[in-house]
Order: C-alpha cells, then sequence, then structure tokens
C-alpha cells in the first residue's frame, strides 16, 4: 500500500555535494585570489617594460590581455594593479570591519549615550551618497594612496556596526545572559562566553563582504583620478588610461582589466556566500 | 469520502555547517472521513497536525516527501488532482487572521473565493454578502482589513471563505484558540452545521474538551501518527483503547486532571518501535521491535499491541 | 498625523541634518593638510610673498579660533551664501542649480528604468525561483552588482559608440554646436547611453531585492491559504504578492536615489557628460572647497528627498498605517 516516493541514498549524495561544493567553492575562491595577491612576487617586472616593435597588440596566446600603446603586457600589468587594488582593498576593509565592530559593540553594550551618538553618526553617514563621501574625505585627507584606504576604511563601517550592534542587543536582552547577570558573572566573561561566539560569524561575514565593496570603491575613486597616483597603476589608473585609447579602438585596454577586476570581486562575494552558507544555511540562497 | 492510509511526510533541512537533517513529522497515519460528520483530529502542538491539513491539499512545501495514499471520493488524490480540487472540493478553514491578505479588504479576499469558484463578480460579491449575513458580519465589515477586524469577527470572516464553496470536505485548522469562551462555542456550531448541511468536517485542534463538544469521532494524534481513532462516546463511556489516549482523558480538569507525563519524541530521531513506548505504562519488549499496526477493536481503530486487555 | 505636523517634524530633521553635515564637513576639512590659500592659489603659490599669502589668511579670518570660523560659515550657510566656486568662477549656487538640471533628466531616466525593469525581473526570479529562468536573472544581477560602475559605462561606450558607432562618444550636445541649437533628438541622443548605463547598474539591485522580498511574501501564511482556495501561481502574484511588494519596492525604490546620485558621477565622467557628477570630480581634482562642499549638501538634501517621499508613499500603499495611524 504504501508507495515510497523517495528512497534515502539520492538525498544523502546530493547533501554531500552540497556541503563538498560549499568547501571547494571556498578553496576556489581563496587560491584564486591568493594568485593575484602574489603574482607580482612571482613574475617580477617582467612584461612591464616598454616593447616598442610590440605596441597595440589584440589578446593573443603571447599576450592574452593584449599590450598597450608603447608594448607592455597589459597581463602583467593588470596583475600587478590588481594586486595592488587588492591589497589596498584588505587592508581598508580590515580597518573598518574593526571600526564597525568597535562601535557596534560600544553601541550595543553601553548603551545611553553613546549608543545615541554611534547611531546619529550612522544615520549622517547614511545620508550622503556614498561616493560623495568618499570623495570629500579622500580629499580632505589630501588624497594618495592614505587618502584611499582612509576614506575607504571610515565609510564602509556601517552596515557592519548596525549589524553587530543589533545582534549584542540581541544576545544582551536574551534569557540566559540575564541569567548570567544574575548569578554574578562579570561583563568580561558575559562578553567572551556568549558575545563573542554570537558575533565571531556575522564579523567573519560581514568582513569577507565589505571587501568586493572595498575593492570597487578603491577602483572607483583611482578611476576618477582622486586616488592613488599615476605612477602606481592599481587597477583604477590601468582603466582610466583605457579612456584616451577608446576612440582608437584598442577595446581590450579597458576590456581585460576589467574582467580581471570583475572576478576578483566576484570571487569575494562567493566568497562569502559560500561561508555564509555554512554558518548559516536558512538565510543563504540554496 | 476522504481515506487515508499509511501517510508519511518527511521534511529535508539543512542545519548549520550545511548537514542535513531528515524529519519525519508524519507516519503511518490512517483517516477516514464521511459525509455529514465532524472528525476531530486531536493532539498536542507542535505534532504536526497543520501538516496534515497541508498534505490533504497539495500545498507542502518543495523540500516535504510524501508517501502512503490519500483517496477522496474513491479516486486517488494525485498532486494534479490536489491542484483541480483544491478551493472548489476541498476548503481550508485557517487559524488565524494571519492567513489573509494584510494589505486587501476582507471583503474582496472572500469574493474572490467565489470568482474562483467560477462565480462572476457580480454573482460572488452578492453571495458574499449573503454569507456574512448569515454570519452575522455587518456590512460594512466587507471594506476592512483583516487588523481592522475583532478575534471573533475573523472567525466568522475565515468561516465565510469556505462557506463561499461548494466543497464537499472543509478542514478547520485550529480555529479556536486564544477565543472567548462564548466565541468557541459559536464556532463549533458553525462547523456542526456544515456537517449538518452534508459536508465532512476535519477539526483539527489541541483541545480536546473542543473536539469532545463537537466531533463524531475523534482521531488521537501523536508524533505524527494517529494512534486511535474512537467514537465520542468512547471516552465518557471508558471505552478508551490506546495508553495516550486514555492518559489524556485523565488529564482534563473535570476528571482527575493529571498531566501526562513526559515528551513526545523528537521528529530528528524517532524510535523504531512503538511512538508512545518511552512514555507508556505497558511498555513491553515487543512494543520496543517493531511499530505497532493499526488493528479494529472495540468498534475502533488503535495502534497499541496490548490493547485488547 | 496630520499634514502640518508632519512637515515641521520633516523641517527639523532636515535641519538637524544639514546642521550635522556642516560639522562633519568643517570638522573634516579644517583638520585636513589641505591649505586654503594654496588651494585657492593653485599653481602661483610660488609667486606671492609670505605676507601676502598672511594677507589672504587674515582677510579670509583663518587666523580666527576654530569655534569662531565655524560659527562665521555656518551665518554665511544660513543666508544661504554657498560661496563662489573657484573652478567655475561662478556663485556655487547658480553651478549646481544648472549642472543638476543636466543631470537631472539622466537620473530620471535610469531611475524610472531601471524601478521598472527592476520589479519585472524581481517578480519574474522570484516567482521561478530555483528554475532557470531565476538562475540567469540572478547570475545577471549578481554579476552587475559586482561590476565597477564606470567598467560598466566603457563597455557600453566600446561597444555602442566605438564598434556599432550608433551613440555619440561623448557629451551632452554634438561638438561645436551652440547650446540653443541642440534640438531636443540630438539631446535625447546624448542622454540615451548615459541613462541606460545608469540604470542597468541600479536594475540588480532593485531586481534581487524584489526576488527575495517575492519568495518571503510566497512563503506567508495567507499566500498558502490563498493556494489552499485554489489560487494559481500567477493569481497569488497579481492579487496578493504585488500588493505586498510594492511598499518595500517604493522604499528601495527612494532609497536607491543615494546610490543613483554616485553612479552619475562615476557615468559622467566616462561620457564626459557635463552633469553635477562631473562637477562634483572636477571640484575635488581642482580642490575647489565652496563647490565641493556645496555638492555636498546638495546631495544630502538629494537623498533626504527621496526618503521624505518613501514615507509619503508609505500611507497610500499600506492600510495598515493609513488607518491604523488615523484611528490611534
Amino acid at each position: 500500500m504504501t508507495t515510497p516516493v523517495f528512497v534515502a541514498l539520492p538525498i544523502q549524495r546530493l547533501h554531500s555535494n552540497r556541503r563538498q561544493r560549499t568547501f571547494w567553492g571556498i578553496t576556489l575562491c581563496v587560491l584564486f585570489l591568493l594568485v593575484i595577491i602574489l603574482s607580482p612576487w612571482v613574475m617580477g617586472d617582467a612584461g612591464l617594460s616598454p616593447v616598442l616593435p610590440q605596441r597595440n597588440q589584440p589578446p593573443s596566446l603571447a599576450h592574452a590581455f593584449g599590450t598597450d600603446w608603447i608594448g607592455r603586457d597589459m597581463l602583467s600589468r593588470s596583475l600587478h594593479g590588481m594586486s595592488l587594488s587588492l591589497r589596498i582593498g584588505l587592508l581598508a576593509a580590515t580597518m573598518s570591519a574593526l571600526i564597525g565592530t568597535g562601535l557596534g559593540l560600544a553601541a550595543g553594550t553601553l548603551g545611553g549615550w553613546v549608543d545615541a551618538v554611534i547611531t546619529w553618526i550612522i544615520d549622517v553617514f547614511f545620508s550622503l551618497p556614498h561616493l560623495v563621501l568618499l570623495i570629500l574625505i579622500a580629499f580632505a585627507v589630501g588624497g594618495g594612496t592614505t587618502g584611499v584606504i582612509i576614506a575607504v576604511a571610515f565609510t564602509h563601517w556601517t552596515s557592519l556596526a548596525r549589524v553587530i550592534r543589533a545582534e549584542t542587543l540581541q544576545v544582551n536582552s536574551s534569557d540566559y545572559v540575564k541569567l548570567s547577570h544574575r548569578f554574578g558573572r562579570s561583563p568580561l566573561w558575559i562578553a567572551s562566553h556568549h558575545m563573542v561566539p554570537h558575533i565571531i560569524p556575522q564579523l567573519l561575514v560581514g568582513l569577507i563582504l565589505l571587501f568586493p565593496h572595498a575593492i570597487l570603491h578603491e577602483a572607483a575613486l583611482s578611476f576618477i583620478g582622486i586616488g592613488l597616483s599615476p605612477h602606481i597603476p592599481a587597477i583604477g589608473i590601468i582603466l582610466a588610461e583605457s579612456m584616451r585609447h577608446l576612440s582608437t579602438g584598442y577595446w581590450w585596454l579597458g576590456v581585460m582589466p576589467g574582467v580581471l577586476l570583475l572576478l576578483s570581486v566576484k570571487a569575494f562575494d562567493w566568497l562569502g556566500e559560500n561561508v555564509r552558507a555554512l554558518l548559516d544555511p536558512k538565510t543563504s540562497q540554496g | 469520502m476522504l481515506t487515508i492510509s499509511n501517510l508519511s511526510v518527511t521534511f529535508t533541512q539543512y542545519d548549520q555547517g550545511l548537514r542535513r537533517k531528515q524529519l519525519t513529522v508524519i507516519t503511518d497515519l490512517d483517516l477516514t472521513v464521511q459525509p455529514g460528520e465532524v472528525v476531530a483530529v486531536v493532539g498536542a502542538s507542535g505534532s504536526g497536525k497543520s501538516l496534515l491539513a497541508h498534505a490533504i491539499l497539495g500545498i507542502l512545501p518543495d523540500n516535504a516527501q510524501v508517501s502512503g495514499t490519500m483517496e477522496f471520493h474513491g479516486e486517488r488524490l494525485t498532486p494534479k488532482r490536489c491542484k483541480a480540487l483544491r478551493g472548489k472540493d476541498i476548503a481550508l478553514i485557517p487559524q488565524s487572521i494571519g492567513y489573509l491578505d494584510p494589505l486587501m479588504t476582507v471583503g474582496r479576499q472572500v469574493q474572490r473565493v467565489g470568482q474562483l469558484n467560477g462565480l462572476s463578480a457580480p454573482a460572488a460579491r452578492r453571495l458574499r454578502d449573503r454569507t456574512f449575513t448569515r454570519y452575522d458580519l455587518p456590512p460594512t465589515a466587507s471594506r476592512h482589513y483583516p487588523f481592522q477586524l475583532s478575534g471573533g469577527m475573523a472567525r466568522r470572516v475565515l468561516v465565510s471563505t469556505a462557506v463561499m464553496t461548494q466543497a464537499h470536505l472543509l478542514i478547520a485548522d485550529e480555529p479556536t484558540p486564544g477565543l472567548h469562551p462564548d466565541v468557541v462555542t459559536e464556532t463549533l456550531n458553525h462547523l456542526r452545521e456544515l456537517a449538518q448541511e452534508g459536508r465532512g468536517v476535519i477539526l483539527i485542534t489541541h483541545d480536546i474538551e473542543a473536539a469532545l463538544q463537537v466531533a463524531d469521532r475523534v482521531a488521537v494524534f501523536y508524533a505524527g501518527t494517529t494512534v486511535e481513532i474512537a467514537d465520542v462516546q468512547d471516552f465518557a463511556g471508558g471505552n478508551l483503547r490506546h495508553p495516550y489516549t486514555q492518559a489524556l482523558w485523565r488529564s482534563l480538569p473535570q476528571n482527575d486532571f493529571v498531566p501526562v507525563p513526559g515528551n513526545q519524541p523528537s521528529p530528528e530521531n524517532l524510535p523504531r518501535g512503538c511512538l508512545y513506548g518511552d512514555r507508556c505504562s505497558w511498555v513491553t519488549e515487543a512494543c520496543r521491535e517493531a511499530r505497532p499496526p493499526s488493528q479494529f477493536i472495540r468498534q475502533g481503530w488503535v495502534r497499541c499491541i496490548h490493547a485488547e486487555r | 498625523m496630520s499634514i502640518l505636523t508632519f512637515t515641521i517634524q520633516k523641517l527639523l530633521r532636515l535641519g538637524l541634518l544639514l546642521l550635522a553635515v556642516a560639522i562633519f564637513t568643517f570638522v573634516l576639512l579644517s583638520f585636513s593638510p589641505i591649505d586654503p590659500v594654496r588651494a585657492y592659489i593653485g599653481a602661483d603659490m610660488l609667486q606671492i610673498s609670505p605676507e601676502q599669502r598672511q594677507l589672504i589668511a587674515e582677510r579670509w579670518g583663518l587666523d580666527q579660533p576654530l569655534i569662531l570660523r565655524f560659527g562665521d560659515w555656518l551665518g554665511q550657510l544660513l543666508q544661504g551664501n554657498l560661496g563662489t566656486s573657484m573652478v567655475y568662477n561662478q556663485p556655487v549656487g547658480e553651478v549646481i542649480a544648472t549642472r543638476f538640471w543636466v543631470s537631472l533628466q539622466m537620473l530620471a531616466i535610469a531611475w524610472l528604468l531601471s524601478g521598472i525593469l527592476g520589479l519585472g525581473l524581481g517578480i519574474l526570479a522570484g516567482a521561478l525561483a530555483g528554475s532557470w529562468t531565476d538562475r540567469i536573472i540572478r547570475l545577471y544581477a549578481y554579476t552587475l552588482a559586482s561590476s565597477p560602475t564606470f567598467w560598466v559605462a566603457l563597455l557600453l561606450l566600446i561597444t555602442f559608440s566605438v564598434s556599432l558607432k550608433v551613440t555619440p562618444i561623448c557629451c551632452a550636445a554634438p561638438p561645436g554646436v551652440l547650446a540653443a541649437d541642440v534640438t531636443i533628438w540630438q539631446h535625447l541622443h546624448h542622454l540615451l547611453l548615459p541613462s541606460i548605463t545608469l540604470s542597468i547598474i541600479g536594475i540588480a539591485n532593485i531586481t534581487l531585492h524584489t526576488r527575495q522580498k517575492l519568495i518571503d511574501v510566497l512563503h506567508s501564511d495567507y499566500i498558502l491559504f490563498a493556494h489552499a482556495q485554489g489560487e494559481s501561481l500567477w493569481g497569488v502574484i497579481r492579487y496578493h504578492g504585488f500588493r505586498n511588494l510594492i511598499l518595500p519596492a517604493l522604499t528601495l525604490q527612494f532609497a536607491s536615489l543615494s546610490e543613483l546620485f554616485g553612479g552619475s558621477v562615476l557615468v559622467e565622467q566616462v561620457f564626459a557628460y557635463p552633469g553635477l557628477g562631473e562637477a562634483t570630480v572636477q571640484a575635488a581634482l581642482r580642490s575647489d572647497i565652496p563647490l565641493l562642499v556645496g555638492i555636498v549638501f546638495f546631495s544630502a538634501l538629494f537623498v533626504y528627498s527621496g526618503n521624505t517621499l518613501a514615507d509619503l508613499a508609505y500611507p497610500i500603499v499600506d492600510p495598515r498605517i493609513r488607518i491604523g495611524g488615523s484611528q490611534s
């Protein structure tokens, strides 16, 4: 009478696939990003010197990204630029995450006027277009590499601070924390035993998801010319240079470095999604 | 009219670290409903009773696997047939006002039921007005949004949605909790009336007293299965077959008022043998070996190998 | 809540916000290593003597304490005096007004396009969640979400202006044509690609949010009940999904004004479109502090207006606020 609609085995296999896929995804993304970041040290300066006879060559086997107007290999240049941009982005995003965590924790645990001030600062930040804020800060601190790092670091912490603040408040008002208070546990004990385990996953996912934004904004600032100096060719500057050669039809100068940037950003996105899926399968897109 | 045998519903879920979890929420469930009778399905909260309703209507979520057979008017209920029948031949009376669209007036929502049953808009509107009158709902109620209704009015609107259909089978899912006793009685009377019109009614509830007030037969639901299906008279008449049913009956205030000790087994790891085994005072080695089959004893169905004693 | 109290409340909050932005900007710029005199004089700095320099600083009140300077500056702002743009040699207010008028059409087209297309694609993806249609839409949206705005603009420029030659390569009008002589078609022709670029970028966010919201709505109890009543998937979306979707979508659409403004800075840079975004870049690159500060204020006002419009839209769409609010 019973009609078995499913057998256990295929589901078991499907399940291990998903878990494995997630782990593979994480490994692949990390590897890809590591290769890009480390590439300048592996390659050295090969391909960066002008080779005039090989000017303006479209992508080929020898030059996967083509060559530029003085015969430099665009793949080497893009990798150098991307590595630089990634390192700047990582640094700025990490600083941002630290600011966000610190302020979020402070707002959530201390409450009162500290909370009010931090919430108010967050509101002010959200009331300006992000790019305008970036330009303003980068300009005010004098532009350059420092300007970009500070601008990116000081404008990306708001969302994470909000999340951490909400999480802290939620944990703080939970029954087991109230109970710990009543048992006379010190705030530090509660913070390390109850807060940290809840906040670490949020922080990890938040940090990884910050990277793509930080890198995109670094590139955008460099592209409009307010960021790194033209002598340090970050990916944004390489793309800005390509603008001058657009009408000549050398499309690869703009397209190929952009593809690399897009892939790097996507790698961070995938990494974040996979880590999130592992930590909290319910909120992730299966 | 409706015959369910050996129905099982299992969910697949992912836990932290993407570990897969199998939740068996309904196990080997049997149930029959005849036209004109009210069958109460009684069980503790969280025992998967609502999912029974969703399984009959074919609206379980995608990660649910269903096995067993369901027959309606003598024909198998396939997903395709479910889709054709739901809202027309089988209607649901949901738990709460949360089952109505919060942003649409109740009048339009009830009218929409009529239109889904093939009525023209004016005809559906007339039928809605007649139904509202039948349930003493003021004409202004049509223009109200769900959040504006009182508890009693909300109940009557929900019953109205089912009455708008020609359904032969009505499933009322937990219609009574949190209501004023007068409203409970009123709601149960509405269900009785509907059965007297010749429809079959399944009353899903955790309130055994409410069930005994209105039902013809009571199916006792435990850990996702029906441990006993008894006539209402069996309760007061001391003709109960299953130890869980007896314990439930004793737990009522007017009887011994002793709560049933222990908890239901978690759907994540059900015992191999009788699902009630770990709480049962009659338990023997044989109970732990295999799930007891459904037996017909003293004019009722029971899943207990010791029921005859 | 009456319209009067609503307006007063909104204006009060706007005042507080602008004050906050003023303090923030002032503190930021006064601690910055940028020397305002040097920024003003620019390349001619070597040609002026330290005495002349001192004179300028005194004239500008740079020798005054910080708090006095702030009060002075705020007083000027309150009188509507935003100063003079050094790059354009015009009052800042005028520069912003003319530039914004040029940007406005582009912003409006992009805003409408991204809203309508994003909503449509999001509903399609959410309704068919898990299907191939959904996957393709999601891939498209996720890829766009991680694409650099200026690069998308660059790609479209390469494709349509350089290779296919169907759209102009830059600016808001053909070169050499006086502003008064530009026909409406030339105008639209130059507007087309920047607007589309800007909308393509906005679509991703709205699509993904709409999709997620629709999935949430489709998992709600009232949708389950609608299915139980025999409603089909598209019936459910038409009668219940859309209704419950439109409120968050509207909020998001108005909130996207902030992103849109940021995007316009980059898009105008690529297309050399002489709007407010391009002026922002010029102000920063050429140290035009009054103009930059003016644009910061204006963008805050712009974003605030968007949020206020969303607040106004709420009661129109949601009866719980419209009726519930007036009852309590």
